[in-house]
């Protein structure tokens, strides 16, 4: 690798003048300071204003911990608030969201990527429609089909089905998974079929183990997504009791007091970040790589 | 031996199971069920459930009559005021300060990847947290912390979500809070992957580092450009989270949103038929957003 194979605007020539070292210094600081003000500083406010007391946070917003950090907060917010409720509820939500979310995308890219049958395309096609059409247009009438589903006549909402088997139909899923399964070498699946492996086994012992990577993008992007969420549950579980986090938090606003909602807050919050700080990798080369998709 | 001949028919059925069509059908099943029944059913009967009027019990057919309701509704040009006046500040505060935070971190050497991870910081937030959080910043009170921080510059204090003037700027601080992170990000991995001789040519001619960024940098991050613009106006247009929770619209309607209008119609008073055409009206404002928008970035980059 050359000195210039990993260069940007500046090349290593400008790196080396005096000014420009002063620029970059300058740059650094100023984007550092910002970033901190900015991402970090809601972040640690919330947790300030967590484990304060709320007449402390109410009078003094920027004062810290004038009577010493009350960590009980987060206990009062567990068990008095019935957070552990709704986080089990999220728990659920979103372990039946990633279930039903990874068996129709690796099944369909499989299908469209390896399978082939004629009728491919056409399925092919219908599934890219869905990323042209806006989302709104069906928000209603997907509320409709799910209080009285096709066929059977079933009502689904109050149930997690209503959120689960409609978050399954997600085509940037099944297109991420049929995208790397295309590019699996045509030999592989050649010499399995000459071993006498029929498609299920190809699938199972075969393309599963191979696609890793792509699983893991996918189950990131699918569990962040089912946590996330906040209309559509909203609409489909009624009942508190069957509400995830994201649902029940503006109830939840004007329902208990100031520190407990900040700590109710800042637990939602901080499990996401936690798992980002360990696949931080991970999250971020989902997002690139979704600008790439989208480009 | 005399064994039934099998019509043409079930012999081309048999071949197909024994080639194995049943098993690929088998295959295809999730994809088919899912998309069937949750997406591609739901698109379909938006058309004919946007002329009728249902109460689950009966179903009439009510023509252009939905329509003609959507139409008359005097909220309906506030909400569309409200959600272009949302769009328009949204892109002003949030599309350039992606880009330049973006170019900014790519000069870093050493620190990108912990500026890369501060920056999505935010990302991380679920909406409804954040947009709560932000809700507790904009206390009107002298005590509030946004006015407690214009409080040190002599400033304010402000009514923020209380002022009809000040509500939907307030809302857009707030969603581009939540979104600048992913655009950085994206810009951040356009920009790793700019061609770099064109960087060795310019300097070779003598261009400074602004110079470099304006003729070698922003060409090459065109294309992700307009599309990230589209995108942002496709999602603002569709902005619901934001101020249902702030301020549920008001204050004086202020801050309702053409969804917010959808949803009211469909879930606070049943009107299915009068949401959905109001949904279908969007959708094509929204798709002809996109061939208009298309169109014009062909010509301009093929001139």
């Amino acid at each position: 690798m050359t000195a210039d194979a990993e260069r940007s605007i500046l090349s290593r020539l400008d790196r080396r003048r005096p000014g420009v070292r002063i620029a970059l210094v300058a740059v650094r600081a100023l984007v550092f300071a910002a970033l901190a003000v900015l991402c970090v500083g809601p972040l640690f406010w919330l947790f300030k204003a967590a484990t304060s007391t709320t007449t402390e946070t109410l009078s003094d917003p920027f004062t810290l911990w004038p009577s010493g950090i009350h960590w009980n907060t987060f206990a009062e917010v567990w068990t008095k608030v019935d957070f552990a409720r709704y986080f089990v509820n999220t728990l659920w939500l979103m372990t039946g969201s990633l279930f039903f979310g990874l068996l129709v995308a690796t099944t369909g890219g499989y299908g469209l990527a390896v399978l082939k049958p004629r009728y491919a395309k056409a399925v092919f096609a219908a599934l890219l429609a869905t990323l042209f059409i806006p989302g709104v247009i069906s928000l209603v009438s997907l509320y409709l089909t799910v209080m009285d589903m096709p066929l059977v006549h079933v009502n689904l909402l109050g149930t997690l089905w209503a959120v689960w088997l409609p978050a399954s139909a997600n085509a940037v899923n099944v297109l991420l998974m049929q995208r790397f399964f295309a590019a699996i070498p045509a030999d592989l699946f050649e010499a399995a079929r000459i071993d006498g492996a029929g498609p299920f086994r190809v699938f199972v012992s075969l393309v599963l183990p191979m696609s890793r990577p792509i699983l893991g993008v996918v189950s990131l992007l699918t569990l962040v997504g089912a946590y996330k969420e906040f209309l559509w549950p909203l609409l489909v579980l009624p009942n508190p009791q069957d509400q995830p986090i994201s649902v029940a938090l503006p109830r939840l606003e004007t329902a208990v007091d100031f520190a407990q909602f900040m700590g109710a807050l800042f637990i939602s919050v901080i499990i996401p970040v936690v798992l980002f700080l360990v696949f931080q990798r991970q999250f971020l080369r989902a997002a690139g790589n979704s600008g790439a998709l989208k480009g | 031996m005399h064994e039934a001949v099998p019509s043409r028919r079930s012999r081309g059925l048999i071949s197909w199971v024994r080639r194995g069509g049943l098993s690929t059908l088998v295959f295809f099943l999730p994809v088919l069920l899912s998309f069937g029944l949750f997406s591609w059913w739901p698109i379909l009967r938006s058309l004919p459930l946007s002329v009728q009027r249902t109460n689950f019990l009966t179903t009439d057919w009510v023509g252009l009559d939905n329509f003609t309701r959507v139409l008359a509704d005097p909220l309906l040009l506030t909400a569309t005021l409200n959600t272009l006046w949302f769009a328009l500040l949204a892109l002003v505060f949030g599309f350039p300060v992606p880009v330049i935070l973006a170019v900014f971190i790519a000069e870093l050497r050493r620190t990108r990847g912990l500026a890369s991870a501060l920056v999505y910081l935010p990302v991380i937030f679920p909406p409804v947290v954040a947009v709560l959080l932000w809700k507790a910043f904009f206390d009107p009170s002298p005590t509030g912390v946004l006015n407690t921080i214009l409080g040190w510059a002599g400033l304010g204090p402000l009514s923020w979500l209380n002022d009809g003037d000040l509500a939907m700027i307030s809302i857009v601080l707030q969603a581009t809070w939540a979104s600048f992170g992913t655009a950085t990000i994206i810009y951040l991995a356009t920009l790793m992957g700019v061609q770099t001789e064109l960087y060795d040519a310019a300097e070779t001619d003598g261009a400074i580092a602004l110079r470099r960024f304006w003729h070698v940098t922003l060409p090459q991050m065109r294309g992700v450009l307009l599309v990230m613009m589209l995108l942002q106006l496709i999602g603002t247009f569709q902005v619901f989270t934001e101020p249902y929770i702030m301020t549920n619209g008001g204050p004086e309607d202020r801050t309702v949103t053409i969804l917010m209008l959808i949803y009211r119609y469909a879930f606070v008073s049943g009107d299915y038929g009068r949401a959905t055409a109001l949904s279908l009206l969007l959708a094509i404002a929204l798709s002809g957003l996109s061939w208009i928008y298309l169109w014009a970035t062909k010509r301009w980059s093929t001139s």
